[in-house]
């Protein structure tokens, strides 16, 4: 197989896939993106964070727009922030992800199998353990750091699973409306109320041609 | 997208477009015009020669702003867009629809039906203004439409869909002088002409059409569509031919209805127009400018899609149109909904 047969999951569509599958697919599959206020507001605290280069301090080095990827699992992307600290036993850095987010903290687990999914990158880069990372959140401008433990590995490895299956598929799931839909930017293109036969364009038609007769 | 989506065009020689923070600034012979929030922006149009930063354009193709060019003689030149949205898969479903005779009809009929019954509701909404004399022509009008759309249900191939179609077109023509006032004087009507206009109001027309026509290739491209491949207009090369297909829902309530209240309200009168040696009428520079912020101003205005039971706006709506199309080419929609004006 040449490499160009190969799909790899974007980083980023971890945390589309853990919102709703539907939304993952729309993005990915369909690749529709619409740019809102929201995503907007996000893509400046990014651009501010993403700015390529590194600032030091004393055993530390920070990076900036890291480009990631992991060969094992087929997944690429760019952190937001690797933080280089120098090794307790003067054995060299150690990465520790630190990824920025809009807004504060959410109950899901999204944020945190998106930075974990950056850890396995880094421990497959550079051959290190990556213990831990953390997420900073742009509204509450705190640090949480978030434990690699096994059960969010597994979950992670599973979400980017998950999502090759959905490239693979290349099908956009019919998804029924939910809550969830109200907070979605994407919602005005995914039409949630129209699809799985919620709403009949052949009725639609005849009405209007009896209406007009 | 709550959002009217703008567009930014461009009719001063000489204009100069750079960025300035999330801003497009517009400046003419060194004297700053304008300032336009890029989120706003959906297109920029240019109609006249202007220099764009090249940062600017890479701002506007990586926010999905298309940037179109006219000739000199207001030709279309080019539409320049980023990485195309939406997806190959999209695309073959659309080319096999368009080679499936029974899905082509279906759609094509659903695209007449759009625009037969937004004709006939746009003459009955001026039958309502008329004086009493000119509202005996609208009704019959209205009537022969009607007529048109029930014919449609019977309707078996392409060629029907067609045929109906350029009658009622005919018929629908017919009842222009109708819906002037008395007061627009030096606007006669004996029928749609073009390539080029032989009057001022097909002069106006011809503009409005193709406007629309590329706000219309714009919103197909934008979710993916290929704007050239169409079902009720055949292949024609370096013709959009379903971007032609998807206007027809909005030539009446969107052109049409512009063009008549310019020239109901004197807003345009005939000495806004020049005629060439050859017979072609032209707008005059200033009449563009009128003409071009009234249909700006007429995409802003509020409408309610009747499908999908929510406010929009009338420059929103072929968005909204070509996301249904798309939905239904993917097999999640039952049919193509045009949009129907209330």
């Amino acid at each position: 197989m040449s490499a160009d047969c190969e799909t790899w999951v974007a980083l980023s569509a971890l945390q589309h896939l853990l919102y709703c599958e539907r939304q993952a697919a729309l993005i990915h599959v369909e690749r529709q993106w619409r740019e809102d206020v929201n995503t907007a507001s996000g893509r400046l605290l990014h651009e501010r964070v993403d700015l390529p280069g590194h600032d030091a301090r004393v055993g530390r080095r920070v990076e900036r727009a890291v480009l990631l990827g992991s060969q094992r699992l087929r997944v690429s992307g760019r952190a937001d922030m690797v933080e280089y600290q120098r090794d307790a036993k003067g054995a060299g850095w150690r990465p520790y992800p630190v990824e920025v987010k809009r807004g504060r903290r959410k109950a899901g687990e999204a944020d945190r199998v998106q930075l974990c999914a950056q850890a396995l990158c880094l421990e497959e880069m550079h051959g290190v353990d990556v213990p831990e990372g953390a997420l900073f959140y742009g509204v509450e401008h705190k640090r949480a750091a978030v434990r690699f433990d096994a059960e969010l590995r597994q979950r992670t490895e599973d979400a980017i699973a998950r999502m090759h299956e959905v490239l693979r598929r290349q099908e956009v799931p019919v998804v029924v409306r939910a809550p969830r839909c109200d907070g979605c930017s994407l919602e005005p293109l995914c039409l949630p109320g129209v699809t799985a036969g919620q709403r009949s364009a052949q009725d639609f038609l005849t009405r209007w041609m009896d209406e007009a007769g | 997208m709550t959002t009217a989506l703008n567009t930014l065009f461009i009719t001063a020689e000489g204009t100069r477009l750079n960025k300035e923070g999330e801003c497009v600034v517009v400046t003419v012979q060194d004297q700053k015009k304008a300032e336009v929030p890029l989120r706003h922006l959906r297109s920029v149009v240019c109609l006249t020669r202007a220099w764009l930063t090249p940062e600017l354009m890479e701002s506007c193709l990586e926010a999905g702003i298309h940037v179109s060019f006219f000739g000199m003689t207001g030709r279309f030149l080019a539409r320049v867009e980023g990485v195309p949205g939406g997806n190959v898969l999209l695309r073959r479903q659309q080319y096999r629809a368009a080679d499936d005779i029974a899905r082509s009809v279906a759609i094509s009929r659903a695209l007449v039906v759009g625009k037969l019954g937004n004709a006939r509701q746009f003459v009955l909404h001026a039958r309502r203004d008329a004086a009493p004399e000119r509202q005996e022509a609208l009704s019959e009008t209205a009537r022969r439409l009607s007529e048109h759309l029930r014919a449609l249900t019977r309707v078996e191939d392409l060629e029907q869909v067609r045929g109906l179609e350029g009658i009622a077109a005919r018929d629908y023509f017919e009842s222009f002088p109708a819906l002037l006032k008395k007061s627009a004087q030096g606007f006669e009507f004996d029928g749609r002409n073009r390539r080029p206009p032989r009057n001022p109001l097909n002069a106006m027309l011809s503009f409005g059409y193709a406007l629309l026509a590329q706000d219309c290739a714009g919103a197909l491209a934008g979710v993916g569509l290929d704007p050239a491949v169409g079902f009720l207009h055949e292949d024609r090369p370096g013709r959009l031919s379903l971007a032609l297909d998807l206007m027809e829902e909005f030539r009446a309530p969107v052109v049409d209805r512009l063009v008549f209240s310019l020239v109901n309200r004197g807003q345009l009168k005939p000495g806004d127009f020049r005629t060439e040696s050859a017979g072609a009428v032209l707008l005059k520079d200033d009449a563009r400018k009128t003409f071009l912020v009234a249909y700006q101003e007429a995409k802003q205005v509020g409408v309610r899609h009747a499908f999908l039971g929510q406010e929009t706006t009338w420059g929103m709506a072929p968005h909204l149109q070509s996301l249904l199309l798309a939905r239904h080419l993917r097999g999640e929609l039952d049919g193509y909904p045009p949009f129907a004006m209330r």
